[in-house]
């Protein structure tokens, strides 16, 4: 398990964070604080999408939708953590990716999701896109608090 | 005697006797049909293993983490078994089949406990009937997987990219576009454009009975990811109905070619390439 | 820090892109193709991804940013080799690379230059 040995999640007031990122016994913790640590989860999540043997196509959408989030967590966030953890429902095996920060916040959700929605200046969120990428996506946002998003990406 | 007095109890039992509950329980299968050779032997000796700590553990709720190992257990037999054809009566009977040769154990060990022997078979029975439906359901959810490969391998062989000319591929779309099928579609076209070099790609839509909303945009992002890779499409066989159904929604079509009929098509990508048709 | 390597062939610019660019390599990129053109009078951009597995939005504007930059100062740019996973990728989360000409590879990739330029 690899650990930016400074981070704490207990600081990420998130439900979802902690409901993931704390019962886990098969997950990874990267940080998110530069830009080499998004290329660093790109390596990661693709080594996973390997593993988990996904087709050529699910593969690239899942390393992209995590490079994506990941530079979110980043430039709009101020940096935070990855979990990375590997599941299993009944039968089928996935991949779920939680990204949390302890940024601004996302005030409209809603307007975040919709396609070609950008906030900073010409550079979008694109969450609208990411989520297409996945099979499933939340968000939890609170203004002055955080975001966290929760992917996951399964073999069918 | 406490829910958790009663599986400890129950769980001793089953540890205690393990050999005989095994012998008995193979030999109802059999009786039943179900197939008696060592695989099921195997499978059988492998779950009573694995039940007595779950009881002691988890109690009678097996969602818990300690009914984890015997949940999966399940599944791979669940599997197996899906796999070899068998029905979800058959997996079920594997687990409910089990509580005969208990309930013998019970009544014969607890005779003269009424109470604890009534509780003890109330939890056997509990567990046994939810993890045979939880086989039941895991068998389900195997099958419909199984049957999504095989539609996604058919539409695989339905969906053919034909090579009309040097650098002119021909995609002739037959039945509905749903978002399963545009992916595979979107896939075979993208492949034949590498293996061919092709420039030029005809999507023939006359054998598609209805484009709706979703379905021109599947088109629009097949023709879109043909573009990136270096390659322009045409879209032939546009019937008059499609013509209104697309005007009526609203669809942006200016950025890409159509013709009425594949031939047209083929003489306008001919020309794009460079080639000339002569009347000899 | 690493750069891209930029080849000149003639009036054209290559540009192999083979690996995983951080953020700020792209950048860096971008600026270097920018200056590359004027500097040396350059007609036309090639921009080889065909070793890449990869192109998200950052990237997929980095390209069309450059192509319109290109435009600006007269040149033509032709992206080239994008693989199949990555085109469907792109197109899912939106980004069709309009104002972006492409080819297969390389060599057509000349081929649309030497057409477009006379």
């Amino acid at each position: 398990m690899d650990t930016d040995g400074t981070f704490d999640l207990g600081q990420f007031n998130s439900p979802l964070l902690t409901r993931y990122a704390g019962s886990a016994d098969l997950h990874q913790v990267l940080p998110l604080r530069g830009d080499e640590h998004v290329v660093n989860v790109r390596k990661h999540v693709r080594e996973h999408a390997l593993e988990l043997k996904l087709s050529l196509v699910d593969q690239t959408k899942l390393v992209t939708a995590a490079s994506e989030l990941a530079r979110n967590t980043l430039k709009y966030g101020g940096g935070g953590v990855v979990v990375l953890e590997r599941l299993t429902d009944g039968l089928r095996k996935g991949l779920r990716l939680v990204f949390a920060d302890t940024g601004p916040g996302i005030v409209d959700i809603e307007l975040a999701l919709r396609d070609g929605y950008t906030s900073g200046g010409g550079l979008g969120l694109g969450l609208g896109g990411t989520k297409r990428l996945v099979d499933d996506f939340v968000i939890d946002s609170r203004p002055q608090e955080g975001t966290a998003v929760a992917i996951i990406k399964w073999k069918i | 005697m406490s829910t958790n007095e009663t599986a400890q109890r129950v769980s001793a039992l089953i540890k205690q006797f393990e050999s005989e509950i095994l012998t008995s329980w193979t030999g109802e299968l059999a009786a039943k049909t179900f197939r008696n050779d060592d695989t099921t032997q195997r499978h059988c000796r492998q779950f009573l293993a694995l039940l007595p700590a779950a009881l002691a553990g988890g109690g009678e709720d097996i969602n818990s983490r300690h009914w984890d190992d015997v949940r999966n257990q399940l599944n791979e037999i669940s599997a197996q078994r899906a796999k070899a054809g068998s029905t979800p009566n058959e997996t079920a009977t594997f687990v409910f089949s089990l509580k005969q040769s208990l309930f013998t154990i019970l009544r014969r060990e607890l005779v003269n406990e009424p109470l604890p022997l009534a509780d003890a078979l109330w939890a056997i029975s509990t567990v046994l009937d939810q993890l045979g439906l939880y086989t039941v359901e895991v068998f389900q959810k195997s099958r419909d997987q199984i049957i999504v490969r095989q539609q996604h391998e058919l539409m695989e062989l339905s969906t053919p990219v034909v090579k009309l000319w040097q650098d002119v591929l021909a995609l002739p779309l037959i039945g509905t576009l749903d978002s399963a099928r545009s992916q595979v579609v979107m896939e075979s076209l993208l492949e034949k454009i590498v293996e061919t070099g092709a420039a030029i790609a005809i999507i023939d839509i006359t054998g598609v009975p209805t484009v709706d909303t979703l379905v021109a945009q599947h088109l629009m992002k097949t023709i879109a990811a043909a573009r990136l890779m270096g390659a322009d499409c045409i879209i032939s066989g546009i019937r008059p109905q499609i013509a209104q159904t697309i005007v009526h929604l609203g669809v942006n079509l200016e950025d890409v070619v159509t013709k009425a009929t594949l031939a047209d098509a083929f003489v306008l990508a001919l020309s794009r390439v460079g080639a000339t048709i002569s009347r000899g | 820090m690493d750069r891209i390597p930029i080849l000149r062939i003639g009036d054209l610019l290559l540009v192999t892109i083979q690996v995983d660019m951080h953020d700020r390599l792209a950048m860096t990129l971008q600026d270097d193709l920018t200056e590359r053109i004027v500097r040396d009078r350059a007609k036309g951009v090639l921009i080889d991804i065909s070793a890449l597995d990869l192109v998200d939005s950052f990237i997929g504007r980095m390209i069309s940013n450059t192509a319109a930059m290109a435009r600006v100062l007269d040149a033509q740019t032709v992206l080239v080799g994008m693989q199949p996973a990555v085109a469907i990728t792109l197109v899912e989360l939106g980004l069709t690379l309009p104002g972006v000409k492409t080819a297969l590879n390389v060599e057509k990739g000349m081929q649309l230059l030497g057409k477009s330029y006379s």
